[in-house]
C-alpha cells in the first residue's frame, strides 16, 4: 500500500480552459498474483478525440523498459519529461499502488477517459490493460483489468 | 601488488562471488533445457505462415514472440479472457504453459539483484566486478608463478590448496572473465549507461483506413523467416488506424492492416546488437552449449573460494605476527624477507624487535614486494633470503630478481644479504647468492658482506646482528629462539636390523602414517604429502635441533619409512637404532623436490651406498609404470648390511626394478660402488643415451668417487657428470 500525493499532476501537466479548481482523486490499483516480477504501470488520459492529453503516473524506474507499455510509448514518444516527478517503483504482483492527487474538475463528465499500460519482464505487454471515461458517477466504481489488474478505481 | 589484487576481491567478495557462480551455473541449465523442449519451426517457414496457423487456432491472437531457443508463445484474448500458450508451429495450437518457471524467475532475481531490485542489482555488479578484477589478477599471477604465458600449462608443485586453486583457474578463467565482463555490460546497459536502447520508428502519420489483409499477402511476413522473428503484435480489433509491429534480427517497423505495406522500419544501432550478442553470451539464451559451459566454469568458483582462503590462512600461519611495522615511506630500514616455510620470517620478526628497540622505524615486507619508489625513506636495506630446492626463489621471494633487474638505477642506500639455508645440500643458500651476485653486479651498495645463517643457527645470527650493529653505530643483539617446525608424532610398527657383524648396526625403520586432520590434507601440509626422496626431520629428546633423513617411502606406500645407521655417540640415531616397535618419535616433513624421481619414462640410474639406498628404494617400490631402473649399491658383506635385499629381488621379479649391480666393500675382492659402474660401463653409456637421470644417495665420498666414475665413463659421450648436474639430469643427496 502506498499513497503519494502528486500535486503536480493534471493541473499543472494539462492547460485546459477554464480551470479553476481542482480536487483531490485517489487512484487505486489492485494486481493479481500473476506470478512475475514487479509490473511497470503508466496512468495517463486522454481527450474525448482520443489524443493523449497527460501523464498521472508511471510506476517503474528504468525508461528503457517504457517500450513494453505500447500505447503510453507511442503517445509520448516516450518523453520521460512527461513523467517528471510522478514516478515511482514498479508494483509487485498482489500489491496495490494508491496514488493521491489533484485532478481538475473539468476533467469529469468532458468525454476524458483514463488509461492503465501494464508490463511485465518476460509476460504479454498489456497496452490498454485499463480503460475507463472519467465521470464523476463512475468514481469509487472498481473496474476489472485485462491481464494484470485486478481491480482499479478513482475516488474523490 | 599483485597479489594484493588478487587477495582482497578474493576474500572480500567470496561470499558474494561464489553466491553468482552457483546461481549462475544453476541458471545455465534452463536455456538448454528450454531448446530442447520448445517445439523448433520447420527451417523454410515464414513468419506470415506461423501468424496464419495461430490466428486460425486462436482468432483473437494479439501477440507472437520467439524466444533465442526457438520457443514461439503466443498472447491472445478471446472472448473477453486473456491467454496465452507455448506453440507448437506445425500447427498453431497451444503445447504447454507460457507462464514463467518460478524456479527461473527465482534464481535470475536472485543472481541479478539479491531479490533486492536495484540495491541488490548494484551489489552484485559489484560481485561481478570483483570476479573480473581476481580472473584479470589470477591470469598474471599463474603466468607469474609457472614463469611466463608460454608456459602457461606447465605442471605445477606445491600444496595442494594451490595446485587444485590453478589448475581450476586454468580451467575456468577464460569463462569467468567473459560472464564477469558481460555482466558488468548488462548492468550498465540496465541502468540505462549505455546508448543501447534506440527510438522505435516515427509511428506512421497516414495508413491506408482499410484492414483484414491475408497475413499470408503481407510481403514483409512473408519474407521473414520464423528463425529471425522476435516479437510480432497485432493491431486492435476494431482500430482502423492500428498497424502490425513487426520486430525481427533486422530491426523493427509497422505494417499496413489493410495493403500489408512496410510503414517504417528501424534497423538496431550497433550498440543494439552489441547489447543483444552481450546477452546471449551471458545468459546463453541462443548458445545454450555455450551457457551450460560457462555453467560448468562457474562451478569451478566456490572451488576456488575454499582453496584460495586456505592458501591465504596457510600464508598467513607460516609467518609470525610483526608488530608495530612502520609504514613503507617512512621506515630507514626496510626489512625484505624471502621465507619458504617462514622460518626467515621468524629471524625477521627478531631482527624487526631488536631494530625497533634501538628507536628506529622498521619496514618488513616480503621480498616480494620489492619496489623501491615505496621505500622512499630507507636508509638501509636488509635481505633475508631462504633457497628453495636448487636455488629457486622462495615463495615469498618470487619475481625479486626481476624486480632488481628491472630497475633503472639502484636504491642509494645500501644493502646487506643474509643467506639462509643447510649446509648438507649442495645448493646451500644458493638462491640468497644469486641475489647477493645481482645486487653487486647492479653497482647496489653492500652494508655488510655476503653472510650465511647454518640451519637456523642462533649463534650465527647473532654474529650477523653484531656485525650490523657495528655498521650502524648501536649495539644490536639479536638473540633468536628459532620456532621449531610444527611435530607429528610417529609411532615405529615394524623394525629390520642390518650390518652389526660388519660394524655399521643399521635399521630400516616403518612407523604409521600419523592421522590427518582434514585442514592438512587439504593444504597438504605435514604428512599430508611427501614422497621419496623427501626428508623428515626427526627431533631427538635432549636436544631442540631436529635431524634430517631421506624418506624411503612416499605417502601412497601407506607408511613412513627410514635407513638409518648408528653413530658413536649420536643423540638422535642412538635413540632410533633402539626404538622397538610401538616406541614414537616427534617428526615433521621437509620437502626436498630437488631429489624427487620425475613422473615420466625416462630410465633412472640410481646409485647408493649404505643407508644411502633408502630414497632408491622408495623410487623403486614407486615405479608402478615400471620404467626402466638401473640400481648400484654399495655394501659391506652380503650377508649382513645387503639392505631391502627381498624386495629388490620381488622388485626385479615384476618390472619395477630393470637392473641390479651390487659391490662388495669387504671380503677377498673388495669393490666400492664405483667400481660396479665401472664394470657396467656400456650399459650406463647405453642408458645415458637413452635419457636417463642419474640420481646419487650416500656419504660426501662416495658421491665425489661416484661422480668422478661417471666423468670417465661417459667421456666417449662427450658429457661429464657435471654437464649432465648443469642440465638438471644429475642430482644428488649427500650427507
Amino acid at each position: 500500500m502506498r499513497s503519494i500525493l502528486a500535486a503536480l499532476a493534471l493541473t499543472t501537466a494539462l492547460t485546459l480552459p477554464g480551470i479553476a479548481m481542482a480536487r483531490p482523486v485517489t487512484l487505486t490499483t489492485t494486481l493479481k498474483n500473476y506470478g512475475g516480477n514487479g509490473a511497470y504501470l503508466a496512468i495517463y488520459v486522454t481527450d474525448p478525440k482520443g489524443a493523449y492529453a497527460g501523464s498521472l503516473w508511471m510506476a517503474g524506474t528504468k525508461s528503457k523498459y517504457y517500450g513494453h507499455l505500447s500505447d503510453w510509448y507511442r503517445a509520448t514518444g516516450g518523453n520521460t519529461a512527461e513523467i517528471n516527478g510522478i514516478t515511482g517503483a514498479s508494483v509487485g504482483a498482489g500489491r496495490q499502488l494508491a496514488i493521491t492527487l489533484d485532478l481538475a474538475d473539468a476533467l469529469f463528465d468532458a468525454g476524458y477517459t483514463l488509461h492503465v499500460d501494464a508490463a511485465v519482464e518476460d509476460m504479454r505487454d498489456s497496452p490498454n490493460e485499463i480503460a475507463v471515461p472519467l465521470t464523476a458517477k463512475g468514481a469509487g466504481q472498481p473496474v476489472q483489468g485485462r491481464r494484470y489488474i485486478a481491480n482499479f478505481s478513482y475516488g474523490m | 601488488m599483485l597479489r594484493a589484487l588478487h587477495r582482497w576481491p578474493g576474500l572480500l567478495a567470496l561470499a558474494l562471488v561464489t553466491l553468482l557462480a552457483v546461481s549462475g551455473a544453476a541458471l545455465s541449465v534452463f536455456p538448454a533445457a528450454e531448446r530442447i523442449a520448445a517445439p523448433q519451426a520447420e527451417e523454410a517457414m515464414s513468419v506470415a505462415d506461423l501468424a496464419t496457423r495461430i490466428r486460425s487456432a486462436h482468432p483473437g491472437v494479439e501477440q507472437i514472440r520467439r524466444a533465442p531457443s526457438g520457443r514461439i508463445t503466443a498472447y491472445w484474448f478471446d472472448g473477453g479472457t486473456p491467454g496465452s500458450a507455448v506453440i507448437d508451429p506445425a500447427t498453431g495450437a497451444g503445447v504447454a504453459s507460457a507462464d514463467p518457471n518460478p524456479l527461473q524467475r527465482w534464481l535470475t532475481n536472485l543472481h541479478r539483484s539479491l531479490l533486492l531490485d536495484d540495491a541488490g542489482r548494484i551489489v552484485m555488479a559489484a560481485g561481478a566486478a570483483a570476479m573480473l578484477v581476481l580472473a584479470v589478477s589470477g591470469l598474471a599471477l599463474v603466468a607469474r608463478r609457472v614463469g611466463g604465458w608460454r608456459r602457461w600449462l606447465a605442471p605445477l608443485r606445491g600444496p595442494l590448496a594451490g595446485r587444485v586453486h590453478v589448475e581450476l583457474a586454468r580451467a575456468a578463467v577464460l569463462g569467468l572473465l567473459l560472464t564477469s565482463a558481460t555482466a558488468l555490460w548488462m548492468t550498465a546497459s540496465t541502468f540505462g549507461f549505455l546508448p543501447d536502447e534506440g527510438p522505435p520508428p516515427e509511428l506512421p502519420s497516414a495508413v491506408s483506413g482499410r484492414v483484414g489483409a491475408p497475413l499470408a499477402s503481407m510481403p514483409r511476413l512473408a519474407a521473414t523467416p520464423v528463425s529471425n522473428l522476435h516479437e510480432l503484435s497485432f493491431p486492435y480489433p476494431d482500430d482502423a488506424t492500428d498497424v502490425f509491429t513487426l520486430k525481427t534480427g533486422d530491426g523493427v517497423g509497422y505494417l499496413d492492416q489493410g495493403t500489408g505495406a512496410t510503414l517504417g522500419w528501424a534497423e538496431p544501432s550497433g550498440w543494439e546488437r552489441i547489447s543483444e550478442t552481450v546477452y546471449m553470451l551471458h545468459t546463453g539464451q541462443g548458445a545454450p552449449l555455450l551457457g551450460l559451459l560457462l555453467g560448468l566454469t562457474a562451478l569451478g568458483v566456490p572451488a576456488m573460494g575454499v582453496t584460495g582462503l586456505s592458501i591465504w590462512l596457510a600464508g598467513r600461519a607460516g609467518r609470525p605476527r610483526i608488530r608495530d611495522n612502520a609504514a613503507p615511506g617512512r621506515a630507514e630500514t626496510i626489512i625484505l624477507v624471502g621465507s619458504e616455510g617462514g622460518s626467515s620470517w621468524g629471524f625477521a620478526a627478531t631482527l624487526h624487535a631488536a631494530l625497533t628497540r634501538a628507536g628506529q622505524r622498521v619496514h618488513a615486507a616480503p621480498m616480494s614486494a620489492f619496489d623501491p619508489a615505496r621505500f622512499s625513506g630507507a636508509r638501509r636495506y636488509l635481505v633475508l633470503a631462504a633457497t628453495y630446492g636448487d636455488g629457486d626463489a622462495p615463495a615469498s621471494a618470487k619475481g625479486f630478481l626481476d624486480r632488481l633487474d628491472r630497475l633503472s638505477a639502484v636504491p642509494a642506500a645500501p644493502v646487506a644479504v643474509l643467506g639462509f639455508g643447510d649446509r648438507s645440500f649442495p645448493a646451500f643458500c644458493a638462491y640468497a647468492k644469486s641475489v647477493a651476485a645481482a645486487a653487486e653486479t647492479k653497482g647496489w651498495r653492500l652494508l655488510l658482506p655476503f653472510e650465511t645463517v647454518d640451519r637456523q643457527s642462533p649463534q650465527e645470527f647473532a654474529r650477523w646482528g653484531r656485525a650490523l650493529g657495528e655498521a650502524l653505530g648501536i649495539a644490536l643483539e639479536l638473540d633468536h629462539q628459532p620456532v621449531r617446525p610444527a611435530t607429528s608424532t610417529l609411532t615405529l610398527i615394524s623394525r629390520r636390523d642390518y650390518g652389526h657383524d660388519v660394524q655399521a648396526p643399521t635399521a630400516i625403520l616403518r612407523f604409521a602414517l600419523p592421522r590427518l586432520c582434514l585442514w592438512q590434507r587439504l593444504t597438504g601440509q605435514g604428512f599430508a604429502r611427501f614422497e621419496a626422496g623427501d626428508l623428515i626431520g626427526i627431533v631427538p629428546e635432549g636436544s631442540p635441533m631436529p635431524r634430517l633423513y631421506s624418506l624411503a617411502s612416499g605417502r601412497r606406500d601407506g607408511f613412513v619409512e627410514i635407513v638409518v645407521r648408528k653413530h658413536v655417540g649420536g643423540l638422535c640415531s642412538s635413540a632410533l637404532t633402539t626404538l622397538e616397535p610401538g616406541g614414537t618419535v616427534a617428526a615433521f616433513i621437509r620437502r626436498n623436490p630437488g631429489f624427487h624421481a620425475a613422473r615420466d619414462r625416462t630410465p633412472l640410474i640410481l646409485i647408493g651406498a649404505g643407508t644411502g639406498i633408502g630414497p632408491l628404494a622408495g623410487f623403486i617400490r614407486a615405479n608402478a609404470s615400471r620404467r626402466p631402473i638401473h640400481l648400484f649399491f654399495g655394501m659391506r658383506h652380503p650377508d649382513s648390511d645387503f639392505l631391502y635385499r627381498e624386495e629388490l629381488e620381488g622388485w626385479a621379479a615384476g618390472g619395477r626394478l630393470r637392473h641390479l649391480s651390487t659391490a662388495v666393500s669387504r671380503g677377498t675382492r673388495p669393490r666400492h660402488v664405483q667400481d660396479a659402474l665401472v664394470a657396467d660401463q656400456p650399459e650406463i653409456v647405453r642408458a645415458i643415451r637413452e635419457g636417463a637421470r642419474v640420481m646419487v644417495c650416500g656419504g660426501r665420498q662416495m658421491a665425489a668417487g661416484v661422480a668422478e666414475a661417471m666423468t670417465r665413463i661417459l667421456q666417449p659421450l662427450g658429457l661429464s657428470a657435471e654437464i649432465l648436474k648443469a642440465e638438471g639430469r644429475y642430482v644428488e643427496d649427500v650427507y
